[in-house]
């Protein structure tokens, strides 16, 4: 068989092969607390309402066994926990009972992509062309500036950053609101756009800022690497100019090993940003998995887990399958 | 003679400047450590419990730091809290990077199969969201530990390190000075510990470090959201209280303020500490250098 078909089909068993040990180790996780989903259920409906008699609650057992999923011995609920997740069932919602986790999901996602998807990738291209220049003018006194700024924004953790942020901008210069979406459904409409603009900027700053210093720092050190190289050495004998040198040569080249990053970070977003959309109140994946914690809803943190999950191993699937292409240097083997 | 002796006075100049912010930053991790494991050896009371000062004080000659509306004096408190979350992100980069050192070193040198399987491991691990299982562990098991919390962490973050050193071997494998030893007769643990390990140690020292600052990050990040166990204090659970009783629109500074300023420059001078040694460090820069 032809090399590359031969690498993507065994790509593709590994990713398939490394969903079910990661969802084995959430069915493990999710098992392991000491805490019966069901009981509690129970519980909550027995404190607000008045005397189950026992035949009922026994009833109730059964019937809420099956709907989420906890029937059976513990290899039964095991091929069905596998079986549910692949199908994107994740049975009903605790916290707001008859509510499919499924559909909280996706009332979710749109959000947390809006927010998201434009924050990583600004941040990566800010972090690394800044980062890139700064490298291949270490000696400059304004690249050093530079490198002090994101030496001293990366360590901070983000949520430390994005409070300061909204401190200085939604307290005392009031110029942003302090929480919230600005509406309650996406729509296409300038009305729902500017409103959205308003809200998404300060999370959206604070979340560039708090990728923006790692970029730069990493980037800054490749090219500072790549400035080195011989071809750039090369480049340079032969009389080419500055620009194509830095562009062309060093920027390229050390932007390369960086796309990685980008993809991962992009398969990442399903994850949300607990701390953004907690700290901003924003309804994305981050926030729903707040509220699913603090109410503990099994269900939907099981969905967040396994949906972030999968689109992390895509994401690197797909990276995998797509470098080559990117790089030619890199070979299938 | 100009130029040499200028080049003499610039590496001079360069290597003052490294050393002063090694300086610098050696001595404020130094003084926080003290600030963290000995101060709170000589409260004579415990600043956990609520009520023990007078509220809401500036700070003072009494209560350096002020005190908070739960009656707690911020100045042990804080002792406390950073000494807490130094153990747990100690502990999650100590073990993390035992198991991904081991893993890494196993996977280089014997190739083949293991390597695959071990990096199937890692991949997996990688791909698992890390902040999100510690919150759902955490709200399960209820209370959590600063030690478990550290093994929690560990658990969950070995897979970088495994892929790093194990590409790091697999160069040094093909080195010739792993041949010369192969061939005059020694065996790998040998080779491994005089051979190679002075070429990782660097490299494992900074990771330390940055992992350090992975764990504080993620604990902070906890504690803030109210999902670590509130019967312990830590950096993260103080900033939690400090929200939750309106410190900053109540202009009490000093109870927000602080735990602040005390993580940033903890992670800032972690951070730069672990640049500058690992610059000191380097095997190519000490070649350089002699």
């Amino acid at each position: 068989m032809h090399e590359v078909g031969k690498y993507v089909i065994s790509r593709i068993l590994i990713f398939c092969l490394e969903i079910i040990f990661a969802l084995s180790l959430c069915f493990i996780i999710l098992r392991l607390g000491p805490t019966d989903p069901i009981m509690e259920i129970i519980a909550r409906i027995t404190s607000m309402s008045e005397y189950i008699d026992p035949s009922s609650a026994e009833h109730l057992k059964e019937t809420l066994s099956e709907l989420f999923g906890l029937k059976g011995t513990l290899l039964d609920q095991y091929r069905n926990f596998i079986i549910r997740s692949l199908k994107g069932d994740f049975g009903p919602s605790y916290s707001v009972f008859p509510t499919p986790v499924i559909e909280i999901i996706q009332r979710a996602l749109p959000w947390t992509v809006a927010l998201l998807f434009w924050t990583t990738v600004v941040g990566w291209i800010l972090g690394n062309i800044i980062g890139g220049i700064a490298g291949i003018f270490k000696e400059k006194g304004w690249a050093k500036l530079l490198a002090g700024f994101a030496i001293s924004i990366y360590p901070v953790p983000y949520y430390i950053l994005a409070l300061l942020l909204v401190f200085l901008l939604a307290y005392i210069f009031q110029i942003f609101p302090l929480g919230g979406a600005g509406a309650k459904n996406i729509t296409f409409s300038l009305d729902f756009f500017l409103k959205y603009v308003q809200h998404a900027f300060l999370p959206g700053v604070s979340l560039v800022l708090g990728s923006y210093g790692w970029w730069f720092i990493s980037m800054r050190n490749i090219s500072m690497n790549t400035r080195k190289e011989d071809y750039v050495l090369f480049a340079e004998a032969q009389g080419l100019s500055k620009r194509v040198i830095i562009f062309k040569y060093i920027l390229r080249n050390s932007l390369l090993p960086q796309i990685t990053g980008l993809a991962i970070n992009l398969g990442g977003i399903l994850n949300g940003a607990l701390a953004t959309e907690v700290l901003f109140e924003y309804p994305g994946m981050g926030y729903i998995l707040y509220v699913a914690v603090t109410r503990a809803d099994f269900n939907l943190m099981l969905g967040i887990l396994v949906y972030s999950t999968l689109a992390v191993a895509a994401a690197s699937l797909i990276i995998d399958l797509v470098y080559p292409f990117i790089d030619p240097r890199i070979r299938y083997k | 003679m100009k130029t040499k002796l200028l080049f003499y006075a610039n590496k001079f100049k360069v290597i003052l400047r490294q050393n002063l912010s090694l300086t610098i930053t050696t001595m404020t991790l130094v003084s926080l450590f003290i600030f963290a494991f000995v101060v709170p050896l000589f409260s004579n009371y415990d600043p956990r419990r609520w009520g023990t000062a007078p509220s809401d004080l500036p700070p003072s000659l009494a209560h350096p730091f002020g005190t908070n509306s739960l009656g707690q004096d911020i100045f042990w408190l804080l002792a406390y809290a950073l000494r807490n979350s130094l153990i747990s992100s100690l502990i999650a980069s100590f073990v993390g990077l035992v198991i991904g050192i081991v893993l890494g070193v196993v996977a280089g040198y014997s190739g083949g199969l293991i390597e695959k399987i071990i990096l199937f491991f890692v991949d997996t691990v990688i791909m698992l969201p890390s902040l999100p299982i510690i919150i759902i562990i955490s709200s399960m098991l209820g209370t959590l530990d600063m030690v478990v919390l550290g093994l929690i962490i560990a658990f969950l973050t070995w897979g970088m390190p495994v892929r790093n050193i194990r590409s790091m071997v697999l160069s040094l494998r093909e080195r010739e000075f792993t041949y010369t030893a192969l061939f005059s007769g020694s065996n790998f643990m040998k080779i491994l510990l005089y051979e190679y390990l002075p070429h990782l140690v660097p490299w494992i020292f900074a990771s330390f470090l940055g992992r350090i600052l992975l764990a504080i990050g993620m604990e902070v990040t906890l504690g803030i959201f109210g999902l670590l166990s509130m019967r312990e204090v830590t950096l993260g659970t103080v900033i939690y209280w400090a929200n939750r009783y309106q410190a900053i629109f109540r202009g009490l500074w000093w109870w927000i303020g602080l735990p602040i300023v005390f993580i940033v420059i903890l992670l800032i001078s972690l951070y730069v500490f672990s640049t500058e040694i690992n610059e000191l460090m380097n095997p190519r820069k000490v070649q350089e250098n002699v």
